[in-house]
């Protein structure tokens, strides 16, 4: 690949504008995708009603899977927007990519770990969040201790493991499918010869991207869930 | 910072980044809560509900037409009961009338019997009355012509013979 990013400095931070600019544009799309599914709601679900209906039951099972509805009721807002948002982040990048002056502008927002561990440390803390607010300081402390209180440590790396390969995991799915589809592409521009030789396994990736990117997205909400259950739930 | 730069991939890390995907995740979270997912689930809800109700009203509704049904079953019995004791007992009543009437035939023909015989008994003493009266008082008319008349004991005979034949025509 080889392409620079388009970094800023303000205020002493850096900010990626291809980032920022692609996490709005995925957004908006999520946005304007849930906002038409529910423009006209009706009780006999109609057209796009019914596939955002499917996608509310589609994250209700991940969610009665990991836990009871009783308290796994009010993360399915946040698994829903979880799920639609990485989805379409990951669908992003798969048509093409746009350069400007050695600068990638137009990608896939998940093929950057920026991203994705910013995703993944918000789930991790929300986890804790929910854990202190549904069990209270005590018990949330307690499982630290538990089964044996010389695991204590191990369940401190643990929280630590979970945030990286849960971000990292995303973004090295994402990215390499990326890579990938780069060098395709620089195959197919390098001559006749290389463009029919590249077009075959360029459909066959690009499939194979949309399949990951899905399966993505999928594996992202239904860990969140398993951590959120881990938190909040009593009985292991 | 090579190895960083390496698994980081081309972007580098910028600290930036993570504040505004942060911020717009959660903008994009409360929007869609707000527009999208709230009133979806509202409406899925109030299907369940609806779906709820109707399952009721239907289960309410079949016991009724069950009852309904059992109700009817038993009043069409009862009227079924009801019709055979009516036709038993016109029967018994027809059967009843039909005794009387002939009883009653009887009697009167039997009263009719007896007042045409008594009738009969009360013509013929009659009948006997005048008579006896009738001899008493030939008797006195051909005594009184016997001593009329002194005639032989042929004529007399023959006289009496008269009379009789008379009085046997008159009768």
């Amino acid at each position: 690949m080889g392409h620079e990013a388009p970094i800023v400095k303000l205020l002493g931070l850096e900010f990626n504008l291809s980032n920022i600019l692609m996490i709005l544009v995925s957004s908006a799309i999520v946005f304007i995708i849930a906002v038409l599914s529910t423009r006209s709601l009706a009780m006999k679900p109609t057209g796009m009603q019914n596939f955002l209906e499917w996608v509310m039951d589609f994250v209700k099972n991940i969610i009665n899977s990991t836990m009871d509805w009783q308290t796994g009721g009010r993360f399915l807002t946040l698994g829903m927007t979880l799920i639609m948002y990485i989805f379409v982040s990951n669908m992003l990048g798969l048509p093409f990519a746009i350069v400007v002056d050695h600068k990638l502008w137009w990608k896939s927002p998940t093929a950057d770990p920026t991203i994705t561990l910013t995703l993944a440390i918000l789930v991790v803390g929300l986890s804790h969040y929910y854990g202190i607010k549904l069990k209270g300081f005590s018990a949330y402390g307690s499982d630290f201790f538990k089964p044996l209180p010389f695991l204590f440590p191990l369940k401190i790396i643990e929280e630590f493991a979970n945030t990286l390969t849960l971000g990292l995991r995303l973004y090295g799915n994402i990215y390499a499918g990326e890579i990938l589809l780069g060098l395709l592409v620089s195959l197919a521009t390098s001559g006749a010869f290389g463009f029919i030789g590249a077009i075959i396994p360029m459909m066959a990736w690009q499939a194979f991207s949309i399949f990951v990117g899905a399966i993505q997205a999928f594996i992202f909400t239904m860990l969140t869930m398993v951590y959120m259950a881990h938190k909040v739930s009593h009985d292991h | 910072m090579l190895t960083v730069e390496f698994a980081l991939g081309a972007g580098g890390f910028a600290a930036g980044d993570m504040l505004v995907q942060l911020v717009v995740f959660l903008i994009l979270l409360a929007l869609l809560k707000k527009y999208a997912f709230g009133p979806l689930m509202g409406i899925m809800k109030q299907r369940e509900e609806f779906i709820a109700n109707e399952i009721n009203a239907a289960e309410e509704k079949h016991a009724e037409a069950k009852k309904l049904a059992e109700e009817q079953r038993e009043l069409l019995k009862q009227a079924r009961i009801e019709a055979q004791e009516l036709v038993e007992n016109a029967k018994k009543l027809g059967e009843q009338q039909k005794e009387d009437i002939i009883q009653a035939a009887r009697a009167e023909a039997e009263r009719l019997k007896e007042a045409a015989k008594k009738e009969i008994e009360h013509e013929k003493e009659q009948a006997v009355a005048e008579l006896r009266n009738q001899v008493a008082s030939l008797s006195v008319l051909i005594a009184s012509k016997v001593i009329e008349k002194e005639l032989n004991e042929a004529e007399q005979e023959k006289l009496i013979n008269d009379y009789i034949k008379e009085v046997g025509e008159q009768l």
